[in-house]
């Protein structure tokens, strides 16, 4: 190459349509020119000069699309955030919702003095153990998501999908009873939190067979038979709510969360 | 910015079919196997899936869709075993679209569709791009902001196939995607259809003739489970004479070939 730059006579001659030169010397002045900002000055002042017609119908047709785009909407804002479907479906905030209400039931009737008929306990310790269960199935459970064919059609359906909507649901729900139970003084955080890990660490595992929606009715069925109506009928603090239980707890935390990890390909697969 | 071309995108197909299946059995439900001993190999193009209600349509493409395991025989799904490890990678290359698709109603469509994306693993650079893309190719891009519960029912569907697609599929599952669009958008739809049919495994199931007939290269009749014929809508038409009933050449080779499998319960 002689020159940095197009002659103003080859580019000229460009502007006329080029005919005259030959099809290199075209296509280098093309190259040069979609990298050449100066040279694409050069043959915009070239055109109306050397090819009045061309330069009228640019003109025509931005006379044209002017008023259009002077109207054309913006883009509106985006109302709602990106990242929050990926955690949570809109189709479990009124169960988050119900789930918050029950609490301040609980603490309600907790305030208004225990009342006799569960033996004096908090009513609070009763449900906090399985709430949190209650809100993860809801963040899961076929039937209450509208979308679900669509999900299970999806790559992303499976284990990771599963625990980023588990995580949402106990970041709504475990805060507000850990603020119920320290409003009340009535349970302290390890008498529960773990219990609630426990159970909802189990019912993913048997997630994986029945459905976590199943398991979860299951488990708090199992819940109510074994410390609810005991509670009832003795007026005492629940077995298995005592501290000396807790290990107990921690180990089928444990077991739940492998049995998870085991069968983490089962929550992907087709159903039969 | 144009379109960068994958290497995947030009890779050689090392399948013989998009589809293959071999005496495949898929259970609707706990007893009634609504997919019975099917045998089926679809290649690039656009399928119509024709068959009357309740012979397993929906079954049949919800099986493909990944969403049900079959209960017995084989089904092949772009070289890949439908029950194969590799599940992850499969589905990204499928795109599905419900007979009645759930949707929340508080999106908008845009929202809607990159909230899919986002399922389908589209890489998170592309979303935008390939949501306008699919919005665009449904005809739903002036409503794109527009929230999914103000939308008509055909727009609803026109939503659903634009998830469907926004991935780029290989292999594309229509269930029932013209109900509640109406005679324009049918056309544009067969448009569309004809469009996708050309380097993708596009299966369209539907119960109107005319659909087939339109907009599809090959024509699979399905009955009680089973494949009764498949061919080009010219070899339906060919099948049925003068004495079927029917008000086209291609109702007649319709009903032609379903007289055999007459439901118990008469014909309603």
């Amino acid at each position: 190459m002689s020159t940095d730059h197009a002659s103003a006579g080859l580019i000229d001659e460009y502007a006329r349509g080029g005919d005259g030169l030959p099809a290199d010397t075209v296509w280098a002045l093309e190259a040069h020119l979609e990298g050449c900002a100066p040279c694409r000055g050069l043959l915009a002042a070239a055109v109306p000069a050397a090819a009045p017609d061309v330069a009228a119908l640019v003109g025509s047709v931005h006379a044209a699309l002017g008023p259009q785009l002077g109207t054309a909407r913006p883009v509106p804002v985006r109302r709602r955030a990106r990242w929050l479907p990926a955690w949570a479906v809109p189709a479990v905030t009124p169960w988050l919702l119900t789930a918050v209400a029950v609490v301040v039931l609980a603490l309600t009737l907790d305030s208004a003095g225990p009342p006799d008929l569960l033996g004096r306990v908090s009513p609070l310790l009763l449900v906090a153990p399985v709430l949190p269960l209650c809100a993860a199935a809801a963040a899961w459970a076929p039937g209450l998501d509208p979308a679900h064919e669509l999900t299970a059609a999806a790559p992303r359906s499976g284990l990771p999908l599963l625990l980023r909507r588990t995580v949402a649901a106990l970041a709504v729900v475990l805060p507000v009873l850990l603020a119920a139970g320290w409003l009340t003084g009535a349970m302290s955080a390890a008498q529960w939190l773990l219990p609630s890990l426990a159970f909802t660490t189990t019912a993913l595992a048997l997630g994986s067979v029945v459905g976590v929606g199943r398991a979860a009715a299951a488990l708090v069925a199992v819940w109510a038979a074994a410390v609810a109506a005991p509670l009832w009928a003795t007026g005492r603090l629940p077995f298995v709510l005592r501290p000396e239980q807790l290990p107990g707890w921690a180990l089928l935390l444990v077991l739940g969360a492998a049995t998870v990890l085991a069968r983490r390909r089962a929550y992907s697969a087709p159903r039969t | 910015m144009p379109r960068a071309v994958s290497a995947a995108s030009v890779a050689p197909k090392t399948h013989a079919w998009e589809i293959r299946a071999e005496g495949l059995l898929v259970r609707a439900g706990r007893k009634k196997m609504a997919v019975n001993g099917l045998d089926l190999a679809l290649g690039t193009g656009a399928h119509g899936l024709l068959g009357p209600n309740g012979a397993g349509k929906t079954t049949l493409i919800r099986a493909l869709a990944t969403v049900l395991r079959p209960a017995g025989g084989e089904l092949e799904l772009l070289g890949t075993a439908a029950d194969g490890a590799d599940l992850r990678a499969l589905r990204r290359r499928i795109g599905y679209l419900p007979q009645d698709f759930g949707y929340y109603r508080r999106f908008t469509v845009r929202e809607f569709v990159e909230y899919m994306a986002w399922l389908k693993e589209v890489p998170k650079a592309e979303i935008p791009g390939a949501v306008q893309r699919a919005v665009e190719r449904v005809g739903l891009a002036d409503r794109a902001d527009h929230r999914m519960k103000t939308l008509s029912g055909g727009m609803v569907r026109r939503a659903g196939i634009a998830q469907a697609i926004v991935n780029d599929p290989d292999l594309l599952l229509l269930d029932e995607p013209t109900a509640g669009l109406d005679p324009a958008q049918r056309l544009r739809f067969r448009e569309l259809l004809q469009e996708l049919g050309r380097d993708t495994c596009v299966v369209v199931s539907t119960h109107l003739v005319e659909d087939v007939a339109a907009a599809c290269s090959d024509v699979v009749l399905f009955a009680d489970g089973r494949l009764v014929f498949q061919g080009t809508p010219d070899d339906l038409a060919a099948a049925g004479g003068p004495e079927h009933p029917g008000d086209s050449p291609l109702e007649r080779g319709y009903s032609a070939l379903l007289r055999h499998t007459e439901q118990p319960g008469g014909i309603w």
